[in-house]
């Protein structure tokens, strides 16, 4: 499969390459950026909910279409900031098929005011639009406003929650966000600062070239310690994680979906351009990623086991996962980043497996607690199964893609020789394995107890549900075709 | 890709593993009520039936791997679909296809909500259960291991007893903990000897200091399975919780991983760790023996007794294998053998009862033997083979071990003893308060003997027990050589 489409894209290459406008490489971010017009247009009249989803829905797909369809071409733009390749493309095509995902989780936005629910997806769509420019960035101030292009609309999102007893906590969770999101964009800006100084340039390209060289001065360890704070705090990694739990509680449930899937998938990927900067012999950005690493998994997990709010487990679980991916970072080779990356892509569709269910099981987008769970399987056996798939993903097991991810990470961590973080990742893996169980037993295990209704669901959500299955189970039994595409991407 | 013979034509392993998932696919669609019982048993009949051929067309004269299938899988991570069998594996996976079916019969009427579900883990525990005894690369034998908790859990935990929940997670909990080491362990056989071929592994030649902690990671992983004391507490309440389909499983196939792990990964691939820690494990088998016998004397439940029986018999399989003599290991894989058509067949006669009675205490199970005297036959002769009775298939494999074990020590083989004479003590008190005990009570007349689909169910056990007891050369011929290569292959690493 992947070798088809390489040669697809080499034909194509060969056959346009001379005759095709370089902006035609630059056509997924124009339809989105098409489809953020529209959505401008529509929420400027009243009650456009319907349209406004349709038209995410549309542009979504649309945009996939057009990754796919440029799949292979290669440009530079914008002098140099901007570079379209394989392996921008295909974070591209994750993060648009997260988008079609994502914005079909959100079809009935019942916890957002009415008159604001043609804006949430606009807000949505900038998001996005600010992933996919962030992911083929390679200037670093380019990267740090695509960054903040797609952090400003999920503040408002986050605050969009509808106000009503017994539930004002949105307020905060949206200052604490973006507290944090500014305070760590702050120490970020400040070690590109050191970057910039060490090297003279802000484009990434020419520092790797430069960096390297320097060897272990303390200069370049810290400005890039200090500039991957800056994903630190997109990724949920300890210490930048405190605000993880109370965004996800805080916000509706269709917001925490999305603050929890697809901003990872940026982060990972700045990761990757930073973290490549630097000399993979010298030790001390790799043991500092590894003590990153070990302390958001234990974190995560220990915390984790004491939740009730099934969106604030999902929120420690995700601090853990986080530190999981960094395991790969440790390694600082392409194997390493290769894991990460799909297990970062895993990851996206098993929490999206998760959310989709709390959407739907959630009465009027209040919060879930784990115990309204119970007895899910004979409410809706395809929300259960959505769920279990999801689950089983997060926990590790096989078939699904999180076994791959774990495996490809612990491989990489022990070639390098961290075989203490091989170990306390699988730790980790055996510890988290409990409150994992707990979603299971409610689901499948227990009968139902608040409610015993059939959970009704409409299309949308049954195509949503049996993709995500699919997805996961299909990149867990057939990982071969996104590994190989990362791979060669890199 | 050394010890492999490839085989022109059906590739049966193959077709094992894809039936039951075209099957589980078929299921789907089909209606949820008596459908999916004919349909399960038609998908685990015809497996049973294409697994017959790999009995008639193995060669008893190789070692090698045979009907091995090849093509890489995931060549990024070094991964292959691999897969054959020797006679030890072709034993277990014998096995395992043809006591499906008869899980199958004995859920008939006992499932009676969320059938399609029920017959869909059946089927998932049929291919994770043939692919761990085919798997011949390590991941994939990984994959398959860990596959396969989730339909055993969910078996226990949406169709079982009371104490299902706690059953079911502790079930989970102590084999995925118990195996998280082995998935380190083999990517650090990978990173040394640059394969996940497991037959390469074994010719590789692991240093030693390495060999013994990778022995450990395997020894946990391997004796939860199994499980060996002190790591058997999970074993009680998943067969006592679990309903008969997962009771049978569990008994008849699920405990072999434990102990075909250890003849599949840590005596050939560790050969000198094997020797150096075989006296430690040899001790912890001979207290299961006895641990499991006294425990099983004290229970009044009929499943927990079975239950801790199993702690007992599975001693004898570690014991057997870990005196690493061809004896020895020629018993143990016997014990496994016959451990499944026993204890499958004494599970599946406890569910019969439960069916009938709604009760598992034997207090209240005195002297219903005249009332179902062809049921109290059957159950006789299937308690008589569990306490190895001369002529019933498990004196054979127990016989063997006992030579063996004798052979290695003597010390060792004396403490063995009271073990063997405590199983004929519970059994046959059991045997002798359900037949006869107790005084007439009126509630039990009315009780109805076997029908036509429980004789079905009981009758293929009840042959085997004959089968293997008169008759053992056939599997013996199998065995022989696998065995005798895998001793070798431990001994010469031991010198």
């Amino acid at each position: 499969m992947s070798t088809s489409l390489a040669l697809l894209a080499a034909t194509r290459l060969e056959t346009f390459s001379m005759s095709v406008n370089p902006w035609m490489a630059f056509l997924p971010e124009l339809v989105l950026l098409a489809g953020i017009l529209t959505l401008f247009a529509v929420s400027l009249q009243k009650g456009q909910q319907r349209v406004s989803l349709y038209v995410s829905l549309g542009t979504a797909l649309l945009g996939l279409v057009a990754c796919f369809a440029t799949y292979g071409l290669e440009t530079t733009l914008f002098d140099g900031a901007y570079r379209v390749d394989a392996f921008a493309r295909l974070m591209q095509m994750a993060i648009t098929l997260g988008y079609a995902l994502v914005a079909g989780v959100s079809s009935k936005l019942p916890d957002i005011r009415e008159d604001a629910r043609p804006e949430y997806f606009l807000f949505l769509g900038i998001h996005v639009l600010g992933l996919t420019l962030l992911v083929a960035c390679v200037d670093v101030i380019a990267a740090v406003i695509a960054l903040e292009c797609s952090s400003f609309p999920l503040f408002l999102m986050v605050a969009l929650r509808r106000e009503r007893e017994g539930q004002r906590s949105q307020m905060e969770s949206a200052i604490k966000y973006m507290m944090f999101g500014i305070a760590a964009n702050g120490v970020m800006l400040f070690g590109l600062s050191y970057l910039y100084g060490l090297t003279g340039t802000t484009s990434l390209t020419k520092m790797a070239t430069v960096l390297p060289a320097l060897g272990q001065s303390p200069l370049l360890v810290v400005g890039l310690g200090m500039t991957l704070c800056g994903m630190f705090y997109k990724m949920a990694v300890f210490p930048f994680h405190f605000w993880t739990p109370d965004v996800y509680e805080g916000s509706s449930n269709e917001t925490a979906t999305l603050v929890s899937s697809l901003p990872k998938i940026g982060a990972v990927v700045l990761l990757v351009r930073f973290v490549s900067l630097a000399n993979p012999a010298e030790p001390a950005l790799g043991l500092l990623l590894a003590v990153v690493a070990a302390a958001s998994m234990f974190y995560g997990n220990l915390s984790a086991l004491f939740q009730n709010d099934f969106k604030r487990l999902m929120g420690f679980s995700g601090i853990a996962h986080a530190g999981f991916v960094i395991i790969g970072f440790a390694a600082q080779t392409t194997a390493g980043y290769t894991a990460a990356l799909f297990t970062i892509i895993a990851y996206v569709l098993m929490i999206l497996a998760c959310f989709v269910v709390i959407c739907r099981v959630s009465k009027d987008g209040v919060n879930v607690p784990l115990s309204e769970l119970a007895g899910l399987h004979r409410r809706s056996p395809l929300l259960a199964a959505t769920l279990a798939v999801g689950i089983f993903g997060l926990a590790g097991i096989p078939p699904m893609a999180g076994f791959i991810g774990k495996f490809a990470l612990l491989t990489a961590a022990y070639e390098k020789g961290y075989l203490a973080l091989v170990i306390m990742g699988v730790i980790n893996s055996a510890i988290a394995i409990y409150y994992y169980l707990r979603v299971i037993k409610e689901t499948y295990f227990q009968d139902p107890q608040v409610s015993n209704d059939p959970v009704v669901l409409d299309t949308m959500t049954r195509v949503v549900c049996v993709v995500l299955i699919l997805l996961i189970v299909g990149m867990g039994i057939f990982p071969g075709v996104v590994l190989n595409a990362i791979a060669a991407g890199l | 890709m050394n010890q492999l013979t490839f085989h022109e034509g059906i590739p049966y392993i193959r077709l094992l593993m894809l039936l039951p998932l075209v099957g589980i696919l078929i299921g789907l669609i089909l209606p949820n009520n008596v459908w999916q019982r004919y349909w399960a048993l038609i998908v685990t009949t015809a497996n049973a039936l294409i697994s017959l051929p790999l009995y008639f067309h193995f060669d008893r004269t190789t070692a090698l791997f045979q009907f091995a299938e090849h093509s890489a899988w995931i060549p990024s991570l070094k991964i292959n679909y691999t897969v054959g069998l020797d006679g030890i594996s072709l034993t277990m996976v014998l096995l395992t296809t043809l006591i499906m079916p008869l899980c199958v019969l004995a859920s008939w009427t006992y499932i009676s909500h969320r059938i399609r579900a029920f017959h869909l883990c059946l089927l998932l525990m049929e291919v994770t259960m043939v692919g761990v005894f085919c798997a011949l690369d390590a991941i994939l034998f990984f994959m398959f291991w860990e596959a396969m908790l989730i339909p055993m859990a969910l078996l226990i935990g949406i169709w079982g007893g009371q104490r299902k929940i706690y059953a079911a997670v502790k079930f989970f909990l102590y084999t995925m903990a118990g195996s998280i080491f082995l998935l380190v362990a083999l990517i650090a056989l990978r990173l040394h000897t640059g394969t996940f071929n497991i037959p390469d592994m074994m010719a590789a030649g692991i240093p030693q200091g390495m060999q013994l902690w990778v022995f450990a990671a395997f020894f946990l992983a391997f004796a939860v399975k199994v499980p060996m004391f002190p790591f058997h507490t999970w074993l009680p309440a998943a067969h006592v919780e679990a309903p008969t389909a997962g009771s049978v499983i569990l008994a008849s196939v699920l405990l072999k991983m434990g102990t075909y792990g250890f003849l599949r990964f840590s005596l050939p691939i560790t050969p000198d760790a094997s020797v150096y820690f075989a006296p430690y494990v040899l001790v912890l088998s001979v207290i299961a023996i006895l641990y499991g016998s006294l425990t099983a004397l004290g229970q009044t439940d009929l499943k927990k007794l079975v239950a801790y029986s199993s702690v007992g018999h599975m001693g004898f399989a570690t014991l057997g294998i870990f005196c690493l003599s061809q004896q020895g290991l020629e018993g143990a894989v016997m014990v496994m053998i016959n451990h499944g058509v026993t204890t499958g067949a004494l599970f599946i006669c406890v569910g019969m009862l439960y069916e009938r009675l709604h009760t598992r205490e034997m207090p209240k199970m005195l002297g219903i033997g005249k009332h179902i005297p062809i049921f109290t036959g059957l159950f006789g002769v299937f308690c008589l083979s569990s306490l190895a009775f001369p002529g019933t298939n498990s004196f054979i494999g127990e016989f063997l071990v006992l030579v063996a074990t004798f052979t290695k020590s003597i010390p060792l083989g004396v403490w063995t003893i009271p073990g063997v004479v405590i199983v004929a003590a519970y059994l046959l008190r059991m045997l002798q308060k359900i037949a006869y005990g107790g005084t007439d009570n009126p509630e039990h007349h009315a009780l109805k003997d076997v029908n036509i689909r429980e004789l079905i169910t009981l009758l293929p056990l009840f042959a085997g027990v004959f089968w293997i007891g008169f008759h053992p050369q056939p599997i013996l011929q199998i065995l022989a050589v696998s065995v005798r290569h895998i001793v070798q292959q431990t001994s010469g690493g031991g010198n």
